[in-house]
């Protein structure tokens, strides 16, 4: 079932150094199913914010239609346009936006006391609160000042301030940016767990690739106000559909070549290093320019005597190598490339050491060269 | 953004035409309000300098430059004019010495009894100026300074600077004016990121190096900044220049003005063109500060974030410079206090000594509750300060949510037309506001009314710094998220917005407070018989030479101002640090 649908959103911003208006946000149209958690991910300026900011209704789209559960919020041809405080979304904010006047039960239960809302009976307030304060294990700094908290407990008290309400979306705006890493990976299981347990369709938005492919049902990757490609984690990571997405979402190496041959899904492309066999071939034809994209972790690395020759073998010599614990990272001198690999710790080799990489036809995926690969301007930031 | 929604709006999909005209209807609440305030502001900030410009630039034959050559060529308008810069200069001078020099040692070092060094580094600036010059003249006047006459036993006479002379005056306005800088670069040296000069440590370098080329340039731009805007204050002082500049003849621009008012033939015309000049000066200066001050941010000293400052350890200099500072505060502070409560208890003044002790009382005290005008000039000062101070805040707090809230167009325009105020020396805007109501139909010259329209009109900025910063304060997210819990606009405001705001408005409003008691450069050209205020009261028993009184009068003030700025204190304002 629907819950959240976006179509044709667009919002330009006036911009005082150049002529005419930024597009922040460029023809974006989504759907988001109930109980996903959809997460439109991508570079800073890339237009997300202000894409959660007009489904808050904090920002006013110049056109398009954003409607929840069925319900119009905003249209461009009718005219509607509720108002961010009508629309019973949920909010958490980068900052949190935790009042320092009020205290944690306050703070929660601000939601209950206010519009339309105003006139909810003390008791329903109070057990509304307790409840949320519950879920996100809050309970017992009920009575603390909003400002004593750690910055985790703030950002679960603004999850519990959002949820208290029952909103139809949760909007969170990069809600773990302001903590340090380890926080961060413990509170992106809770938010998982809490989203899962709750059934509460989620927009996120985030610039963390890690983030979004370990939380999402669905990513929207975002690039220039535009969604570059829409899929799951899955998806995403294993097909990108262009080079922005591949370069984007995790590490990835391009060797520039040409397509000489098609054959079904995949074929075969020549570059400065030899030819290439790939499995996908993304929209190209023969002749036509292309970059070739693999994961560092699927190149394999070999010792230069175990000499294998034939297709997708290139040779070179380890040029740097680092150890990051549970991995090592080589990069390798290939001609006139550099290529990155990533091998298991136990697999050690020195700087200046002749190898052969395999790439796997299987995760090498032939992509058309756009012009993002070297990121535009993109003025606006979110 | 805002739309006026009918209650229960978000079940049924509303009327579109209806949520339009809630929103056009709030736009043009928002563009009536804002016009409303410009046309105020303007009137208030443009008024006098219109007034002065066509005052000053018309003679009897109409348009013509004739008052700017009378004006000048009156005898003695060259030493006028080197007097107030030297005035001005020296002034400067020692302000920022002693306020730097203070500032460092209370931030950047360990030296002992720091929170007293830093209130005795901010106490002259609670202290009205008449009262800190006249204290002044009882240390170290002619024949009458304790101090003065203490050093001529020992022969060291001529280290001491007489009272009436224009290095007296030097000392006195520059210690009166020293918190200002201490308020100034405390900020400075505590914005200073600490790594900057550990990684100066680091490279090899000594403590004096480190303080040298790399603390000091780094605040230069806050020093700099300093140092203009004592010039400017200098060269606006009044309280100095007529106490002890008039009597010896050292005339500045300021006094010169009074005196075009105050002696018979009334002279308009001389002292427009030397309010124009006065002026031309201080805006001047205040633009080049302005300048340099967007210029400094590429040093990116101050972050806002809280650095803890790296305190320096004197070592064996640390009780030098301790006694130093004790010696400081007992000069700059505490005698100044002293003498005049000495002197409120006496009935008329006799020098500091175990005979006079006999003829103590309270008698002055009673006095003022006899002396024929000096319960109206409390009561007087009382309405003002209180009217204006709650007149400024509402108006600036309007004004700053215009400016950093709303998309009004005139936003920027609004912000320039609160600040300029800032520029204008009191005695200056008081000479306008004569030009103005002399002739207007609005019968208010003589009023309070004036008086009031002054104290406003001059305060304005103060006024701003504190809404201005304390609205900053409620980041927009704090908003948002308020409206995405689904309070209305309104309930933003109360519950929100005003509570984070309200002490940032109530310091403000204790500020001017403070201000407004201690004013006289404007009120002493716009009183009258009825309207006397208690600074004027306290200019006139000077010059009657009812010291007793005046010093009985000058302590309750000062009693009064300390306990409403310690108030203030508790609320988290910084007191002066947004005179600049």
């Amino acid at each position: 079932m629907r819950m959240l649908e976006v179509r044709g959103l667009y919002k330009g911003f006036a911009d005082e150094s150049k002529h005419g208006r930024v597009r922040a946000v460029d023809e974006v149209s989504f759907t988001v199913r109930q109980g996903d958690f959809f997460t439109m991910l991508g570079p800073s300026g890339c237009g997300k914010t202000t894409t959660l900011r007009c489904i808050a209704g904090l920002e006013r789209p110049d056109k398009g239609e954003i409607s929840v559960n069925g319900e119009v919020l905003y249209s461009s041809v009718t005219g509607i346009s509720v108002s961010a405080n009508h629309r019973n979304l949920g909010m958490v904010f980068q900052s949190y936006a935790i009042w320092p006047h009020m205290n944690v039960y306050d703070n929660v239960a601000f939601p209950l006391r206010v519009g339309t809302r105003r006139r909810t009976p003390k008791k329903e307030v109070r057990q509304r609160v307790e409840r949320a304060l519950e879920v996100v294990d809050l309970g017992h700094l009920a009575g603390r000042f909003a400002t004593k908290l750690s910055g985790g407990q703030q950002q679960r008290l603004a999850l519990a301030r959002a949820l208290v309400i029952e909103p139809a979306v949760l909007l969170l705006d990069e809600p773990l940016s302001n903590l340090d890493a380890k926080l961060r990976e413990s509170l992106r299981f809770e938010l998982k767990r809490l989203q899962r347990d709750q059934g509460i369709t989620t927009v996120y938005v985030t610039h963390d690739q890690t983030e979004a492919l370990s939380m999402s049902n669905q990513i929207a990757v975002m690039c220039a106000g535009r969604i570059s490609q829409v899929g799951t984690p899955f998806s995403v990571y294993l097909q990108p559909q262009n080079d922005f997405v591949a370069d984007f979402v995790g590490l990835t190496n391009f060797i520039d070549g040409v397509v000489c041959e098609v054959s079904g899904q995949g074929g075969t492309v020549r570059t400065d290093n030899g030819d290439l066999v790939v499995e996908t071939l993304t929209d190209l034809g023969v002749g036509d320019a292309c970059v070739v994209s693999v994961r560092p972790e699927q190149v394999q690395v070999v010792n230069q005597d175990t000499v294998r020759g034939g297709p997708n073998v290139l040779a070179g010599t380890i040029a740097n190598r680092l150890f990051t614990g549970e991995s090592m990272d080589y990069q390798v001198d290939v001609g006139s490339e550099t290529i990155r690999c990533r091998t298991g710790a136990s697999h050690r080799m020195s700087t200046g050491k002749p190898v052969q990489l395999v790439l796997p036809a299987a995760h090498c995926i032939a992509l058309r060269r756009t012009a993002s690969t070297s990121p535009s301007s993109a003025a606006v930031t979110t | 953004m805002t739309q006026v929604l009918a209650p229960g709006a978000p079940d049924a999909a509303p009327r579109p035409s209806s949520r339009l005209a809630g929103s056009d209807r709030r736009s043009l609440l928002l563009w009536s309000l804002g016009l409303l305030v410009v046309v105020v502001l303007g009137y208030l900030v443009l008024s006098p300098l219109v007034y002065l410009v066509w005052r000053g630039l018309t003679t009897g034959q109409g348009f013509g430059l004739g008052n700017i050559a009378a004006a000048y060529g009156v005898p003695g308008t060259g030493e006028m004019l080197l007097n107030s810069f030297l005035f001005a200069g020296g002034s400067a001078l020692v302000s920022t010495v002693t306020g730097t020099a203070l500032a460092f040692f209370c931030v950047r070092s360990n030296a002992p009894m720091k929170p007293l060094l830093y209130a005795a580094s901010i106490v002259p600036l609670i202290v009205p100026g008449i009262l800190y010059t006249i204290a002044w003249v009882y240390l170290v006047g002619g024949n009458v300074g304790v101090i003065k006459r203490a050093f001529n036993t020992v022969g060291l006479g001529f280290a001491v600077p007489d009272a009436f002379s224009l290095p007296g005056m030097i000392l006195i306005d520059g210690l009166h004016l020293s918190p200002l800088v201490f308020l100034l670069m405390y900020a400075a040296f505590r914005s200073t990121d600490p790594s900057l000069e550990e990684s100066a440590m680091m490279s090899g370098a000594t403590v004096p190096q480190t303080v040298r080329r790399v603390t000091l340039p780094l605040v230069r731009p806050a020093l700099l900044g300093a140092v203009l805007i004592m010039l400017v204050r200098g060269l606006e002082s009044f309280e100095t220049p007529a106490v002890l500049g008039m009597p010896s003849g050292t005339w500045v621009f300021t006094s010169r003005i009074y005196d075009a008012l105050h002696t018979y033939p009334i002279k308009y015309d001389q002292a427009s063109i030397y309010s124009l000049s006065l002026l031309l000066i201080t805006v001047a200066g205040l633009l080049l500060v302005q300048y340099m001050n967007r210029r400094g941010e590429r040093y990116q000293t101050v972050t806002g974030k809280g650095f803890r400052p790296r305190t320096m350890d004197l070592g064996k200099w640390r009780w030098p410079v301790s006694i130093g500072f004790v010696v400081y505060f007992l000069v700059a502070v505490v005698a100044p206090l002293l003498i005049l409560l000495w002197m409120s208890l006496l009935p008329y003044y006799q020098a500091p000594g175990i005979g006079p002790l006999a003829s103590m009382g309270l008698g002055n005290y009673s006095e003022l509750f006899t002396t024929r005008g000096i319960t109206q000039s409390i009561k007087n000062s009382v309405i003002l300060a209180l009217t204006s101070a709650t007149a400024v805040m509402l108006f600036t707090a309007v004004i700053s949510w215009l400016v950093l809230k709303s998309k009004f167009r005139g936003r920027r325009l609004l912000d320039l037309l609160a600040s300029f105020p800032l520029a204008m020396p009191g005695l200056v805007l008081g000479v306008a506001l004569i030009f103005i109501y002399l002739r207007s139909p609005l019968p208010i010259y003589g009023t309070l009314a004036i008086l009031f329209i002054a104290y406003v009109t001059r305060y304005l900025p103060y006024g701003m710094r504190y809404s201005g910063s304390s609205l900053a304060q409620v980041g927009i997210e704090l908003e948002e998220s308020a409206r995405m819990s689904g309070a209305t606009w309104r309930d933003t405001f109360r519950r929100i917005v005003l509570p984070l705001m309200a002490p940032g408005l109530v310091a403000g409003w204790i500020y001017v407070v403070v201000v407004s008691v201690r004013e006289l450069s404007s009120s002493i050209l716009l009183y009258s018989q009825n309207t006397r205020v208690m600074s004027v009261t306290i200019w006139e028993l000077w010059q009657n030479g009812q010291t007793g009184v005046l010093a009985a009068l000058g302590v309750c003030m000062v009693v009064v101002l300390m306990a409403l700025v310690g108030v203030a204190y508790k609320l988290g304002a910084k007191i002066g640090v947004r005179e600049g």
